[in-house]
């Protein structure tokens, strides 16, 4: 079909117009129109979370959502983790506690422990745990995931001291003091 | 895979939204968070012509209580019940709340939504079975905006049947009674998967703790969430909420229900799931 969409679409704070299929879905949409391949597709169905991305600030599957159905809303993607002086402080765990082998899945566990922990800044191990079931990884076991992911937490929290305390009323704020 | 193509249309309001799906006919389909739908599509099982997107829909988002009970706009995310305060949610239907985290993980229950999850009518679904459970009212409108309302006990025809016509909307869905001893609890191979069984209960009990009746709904164990009216005569019959209840309760509905075999467990194995998990769910549920 011919049909093709104007659509716009706000990526990583950044506002791209793009002539799209109304079949293409988003994750298709950030690698094939926008160049943006750091999100990955795996299963395309919804089950294996590679290509997680940030809908509003909250982790979605980008493969489950139409990209026109992503107008209006803050897209965020594993591009957008690191600064100009490198990697992120979650993607530096990542690296520091081995969470990845060959790391095809991290760019889908680094967007969902983003959003994770953006709701959740002092998460037990468990809801760690429970949150990393979102995703697959057949390489690493799963165990160096949820260490680092809790070691990213910990070290924003240090990082802003007693001043947000544990009643981190705005995560987001949080972060960015970290 | 990816999926066929279809004519995309953007809903501005609910009266938008019927002209669309009444002039697109059975080719058309609602699309709200998209998150069964989405995934059919991708493995072609389905293909419809139209997609006709509601999320812009307003208004169809909040929760909201009144005389008739507790209202959940059909476009609230799992994730919105799932992190809803008391003073939204009311202390009386915290089940609905804690029975969220059954719902796919975190990434599905953002975008999935309570008034999708009842339409598509999967079996095991937790909003099909606590729809059920607490008698849900489920408004509609349809052709001309005439507006109906769905019994739960009414919506379900099974394997993703439901007595929705093709050209109508869900605009709220209605829990009329509190239910403040409830539980769900099921049971998947891997966490967030699709139960093999899910099991909820709505306890009577006394204030000395003497169960004097109540309601069991089973998924998985039939092409629709059904009630077990042996399970609950035992509940009725009525006695000291505790192990010897419980396992009365669940061995009625063990030898009364006939679930189906498949790759998820045999007919065996889900009634024995099945007796597990209503036990589980009844101590949960007298423990609130």
């Amino acid at each position: 079909m011919t049909d093709r969409l104007l659509i716009t679409l706000t990526v990583n704070g950044e506002e791209h117009e793009l002539l799209t299929p109304a079949r293409r879905t988003l994750v298709d949409a950030l690698r094939h129109d926008l160049r943006l391949t750091g999100t990955h597709v795996g299963c395309e169905h919804g089950v294996c979370g590679a290509c997680t991305v940030l809908v509003d600030g909250s982790p979605a599957r980008a493969c489950l959502m139409f990209a026109v159905q992503a107008e209006g809303r803050e897209i965020r993607t594993v591009e957008s983790l690191a600064g100009p002086d490198g990697l992120g402080d979650l993607q530096r765990k990542f690296s520091e506690h081995h969470a990845l082998q060959c790391g095809f899945c991290t760019p889908g566990f680094l967007m969902l422990a983003e959003g994770f922990l953006a709701d959740n800044p002092e998460p037990t191990r468990e809801e760690i745990r429970e949150a990393a079931s979102s995703n697959l990884c057949r390489c690493t076991g799963y165990q160096t995931i949820v260490d680092a992911i809790g070691a990213c937490a910990d070290e924003r929290r240090q990082a802003c001291g007693a001043v947000c305390g544990r009643s981190a009323d705005n995560p987001a704020d949080e972060r960015s003091r970290a | 895979m990816k999926p066929a193509a279809f004519t995309y249309h953007r809903a501005r309001d609910v009266d938008g939204a019927l002209d669309l799906l009444a002039e697109l006919g059975d080719d058309a389909k609602i699309i709200a968070g998209g998150q069964s739908l989405v995934p059919m599509m991708n493995f072609r099982l389905a293909r419809p012509a139209h997609l006709v997107d509601v999320t812009a829909l307003p208004g169809l988002s909040t929760i909201s209580t009144d005389e008739e009970g507790l209202h959940i706009g059909p476009l609230t995310t799992h994730r919105a019940v799932e992190t809803a305060p008391d003073s939204v949610l009311g202390a009386d239907h915290a089940v609905l709340r804690e029975a969220m985290g059954w719902v796919g993980h975190l990434p599905i229950r953002t975008l999935g939504t309570v008034g999708g999850s009842l339409a598509h009518g999967d079996a095991t679904a937790e909003w099909c079975l606590l729809a059920v459970l607490l008698d849900a009212r489920v408004v509609v409108r349809g052709p001309g905006g005439a507006q109906r309302t769905i019994e739960a006990a009414d919506l379900f025809l099974g394997f993703y049947m439901t007595t929705l016509a093709p050209e109508e909307i869900i605009v709220d869905v209605v829990f009329p009674k509190p239910a403040p001893h409830c539980a769900l609890t099921e049971f998947a191979e891997r966490a967030g998967d699709f139960a093999a069984v899910a099991a909820a209960v709505d306890l009577d009990p006394d204030a000395d703790g003497t169960v004097r009746g109540g309601r069991v709904v089973l998924g998985g164990v039939a092409p629709a969430p059904v009630r077990v009216p042996e399970a609950e005569a035992v509940l009725q019959a009525g006695g000291t909420a505790g192990p010897e209840l419980f396992a009365a309760c669940a061995e009625a509905a063990e030898a009364a229900i006939d679930p189906p075999s498949d790759a998820d467990g045999s007919s065996d194995y889900r009634r024995v799931l099945a007796r597990t998990l209503i036990v589980r769910a009844c101590e949960e549920a007298v423990a609130r």
